[in-house]
């Protein structure tokens, strides 16, 4: 009878081998996410995605250092006296000198101090604004992003997990959210809140969370939705593990990583609306370092953008390529992750 | 209904009457316009230490039956008796700790485990969640439990990519083992595997079931599957049981025409009964389960059917003893 049993447990020796060794950090990651991380290293896009933005990363880090802050607002974009014509780069500091880099000496072999991007109307020094404006566009969009998601994240679960009629109505109210024109919506908001909370980055901010979070509540119930048809799932309900234990340790865990691939993409995008509603005048004061606000000088002087091309040319440039960065950060993880996801926005 | 008991034997599992049906909605107000009636009045029992095979061609209700016993359906009627009590009627609750007496195994290897998880945490869940055991225990438990299904202990640490089909199907037996359970459901569990390993993994079925005494749901699409492990079989077609019996006579006498096609497309061994062997094909496709044919639900494909097929259900008769079949073509003998 015993030796009957052993008989039939003996199996060829192959069965006892694994498939497949993992290294430690796939292990810890996850197969998925580990594949798609080193999909993101070895795709081409994504590379130039992943430098651009460590480019812009060490420009916010160092700031302090690229363009010493003048006053005790580092945000505050130090001038060179009041006149309106812009200056063109390369124009000697006349008054009010902020404090040298200690690069510009040992590279440029004199201590006089430049416009290195020119000034804006105003005199406002533009290189400052750009780098400074770095740090801003990075904390607006994550901000947003973060506040966003969370927001969405919630909604999306609390829909797809107890559905019936709070998910109908989550999801209708989300419908309603995505109605809107994005950018009206946000203007429109901004604009509304701006007497309430004062003049600043704050109005265009909290307009753009509360119109921005409706793509990840849809995308997230949908992916619990599927997520939670699978057997795993299933058999977690078998063996008798409580539902806010299913849905954090088995749903989402395997429903979100989607989501976050479209915090990623949204970043650029938020940080160019808000550029937009700031060159519209709703947003940070003037003389605040962000590049939609330095955009904006460049108003008055549409009709001579050819000998003034330096207001539009530095801060668009930054934004364009922050922008970019993060959109070819999130298309190649879009791509490496899921073919599902191609095609949506 | 018309199955009696055999009163020799202890019953482990009885169901009555049982019923799922799926409504479909439509429209925005998604109201209901009708039912898909993947199970629709099945009863059967299943004795202690026993194994029941359940067998029916693709989309005839079998994953639907397992399901609802075990309730991860809500049942649309009927009962389900187990330790004396009526599963369908528990509160989400109850069944829980009941669950710990009934398990489950998933047909597809690859969707059945948390891409997520080790193996330590996929088998020592529910020892975590019924708090049966602490860390330490828990790792000798599933380490033991590892070693029940014929799997290397030391790959406790490792997640389910990292193993084959066969193996997975046997982690997912070991998770269904961590409670010591009385039944364990088991949907097509070798049907996903390669032929070779299928062999492996019934035996090791087979030898659990005589180590632990377990009683087993043995769902198949072929009756060829189930021949081996099976003690008794019930044969399923579009919701209902048409057939129930012990193996042997199942496959020596069956009765229902249904069976007797399906029986006709499994190979025989003995070349000259082979030669022989001629297949019965059934014409048509399987109705849709939304919208089942009046009166004997197989009367659209069945060769011989008469008129009262079209205008009356068959009731399930004990056509001998132990031998139950509905067809009105078929009389109770004596
Ligand atoms: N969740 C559901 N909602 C609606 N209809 C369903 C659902 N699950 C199953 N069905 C339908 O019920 C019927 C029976 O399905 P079931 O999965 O039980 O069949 P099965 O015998 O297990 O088939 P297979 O051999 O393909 O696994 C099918 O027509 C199927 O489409
Ligand atoms: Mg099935």
């Amino acid at each position: 009878m015993t030796n009957e049993t052993k008989q039939t447990l003996v199996i060829d020796e192959e069965q006892f081998l694994p498939r497949r060794e993992m290294s430690n950090l796939e292990r810890w990651l996850g197969t998925d996410t580990y594949r798609a991380l080193r999909g993101m290293v070895t795709n081409p896009t994504s590379i130039v995605g992943l430098v651009l933005l460590g480019l812009f990363l060490f420009i916010a880090l160092a700031a302090p250092i690229l363009a010493p802050p003048i006053s005790s607002n580092p945000y505050q974009i130090p001038r060179d006296g009041y006149g309106s014509v812009p200056k063109p780069p390369g124009t000697l500091w006349n008054s009010r000198q902020p404090e040298l880099p200690f690069w510009w000496k040992p590279i440029m072999g004199t201590d006089q101090w430049v416009h290195i991007m020119g000034t804006a109307s105003g005199q406002w020094d533009i290189y400052y604004g750009v780098v400074w404006g770095t740090r801003t566009a990075l904390q607006v969009g994550l901000l947003i992003t973060f506040v966003g998601a969370a927001v969405g994240i919630t909604i999306g679960a609390v829909s797809a997990y107890y559905g019936g009629w709070l998910d109908m109505v989550l999801m209708r109210i989300t419908d309603i959210f995505m109605a809107f024109p994005f950018m009206l919506a946000a203007m429109t908001l901004s604009a509304v809140l701006t007497p309430v909370l004062g003049k600043g980055l704050f109005p265009p901010m909290i307009a753009l969370m509360a119109f921005g979070w409706t793509g990840f509540a849809r995308l997230l119930r949908s992916d619990i939705l599927s997520v939670r048809e699978r057997e795993y799932v299933l058999a977690a309900q078998v063996i008798g593990v409580k539902d806010a234990r299913i849905l954090f340790r088995h749903i989402l865990p395997n429903a979100i990583f989607p989501t976050l691939v479209l915090g990623s993409m949204r970043i650029g995008s938020y940080v160019i609306t808000f550029a937009g509603l700031s060159f519209l005048g709703i947003g940070a004061e003037v003389g605040y370092a962000d590049w939609g606000q330095l955009l904006s000088f460049a108003r008055a002087w549409m009709t001579n953008l050819g000998e003034y091309w330096y207001i539009v040319i530095f801060p668009g440039v930054a934004l364009v390529l922050f922008t970019l960065s993060w959109n070819l950060v999130g298309d190649a993880l879009r791509d490496v992750l899921d073919p599902r996801m191609q095609g949506s926005r | 209904m018309g199955v009696t008991m055999d009163n020799t034997r202890e019953i482990a599992l009885h169901v009555e009457g049982l019923k799922k049906y799926f409504p479909i909605r439509r429209g925005i107000f998604q109201s209901h316009v009708g039912d898909v009636k993947a199970v629709d009045g099945v009863s059967f029992d299943v004795y202690k230490g026993e194994t029941l095979g359940l067998v029916g061609e693709s989309g005839c209700g079998k994953t639907t039956t397992g399901r609802t016993i075990i309730r991860l359906y809500e049942p649309t009627d009927g009962k389900v008796i187990f330790k004396g009590k009526d599963l369908a009627k528990l509160s989400s609750n109850e069944m829980r700790h009941m669950r710990k007496s009934m398990q489950m195994i998933f047909q597809d290897p690859y969707a059945s485990l948390n891409p997520r998880m080790s193996v330590f945490g996929i088998v020592g869940e529910p020892l975590e969640v019924f708090q049966l055991a602490n860390r330490q225990e828990r790792r000798e438990r599933v380490a033991e439990l590892l070693e029940l299904v014929g799997l290397n202990p030391d790959f406790m640490t490792r997640y389910p990519h990292e193993f084959s089909g066969g193996q997975r199907q046997r982690i997912g037996l070991a998770r269904a083992l961590a409670l010591n359970p009385d039944l364990v459901v088991c949907d097509e569990p070798i049907s996903a595997l390669d032929v070779s390993i299928q062999a492996q993994v019934v035996n090791l079925l087979e030898d659990l079931q005589d180590k632990l005494g377990l009683t087993y749901v043995f769902i198949a699409h072929d009756l060829s599957m189930v021949r081996h492990i099976s003690d008794r079989v019930a044969v399923m077609y579009l919701g209902k049981i048409v057939e129930l019996t012990d193996r042997s006579t199942l496959y020596a006498n069956p009765l229902h025409p249904y069976t007797q096609a399906l029986l006709s497309a499994v190979p025989v061994p003995d070349p000259v009964i082979e030669e022989k062997r001629q297949r019965i094909l059934l014409e048509g496709d399987l109705p849709s389960p939304a919208n089942p044919p009046k009166g004997c639900n197989f009367n659209t494909r069945c060769p011989k059917a008469i008129d009262i097929c079209h205008e009356v259900e068959p009731e399930m008769v004990e056509v001998q003893p132990n031998h139950f079949c509905a067809c009105h073509l078929v009389k109770p003998v004596g």
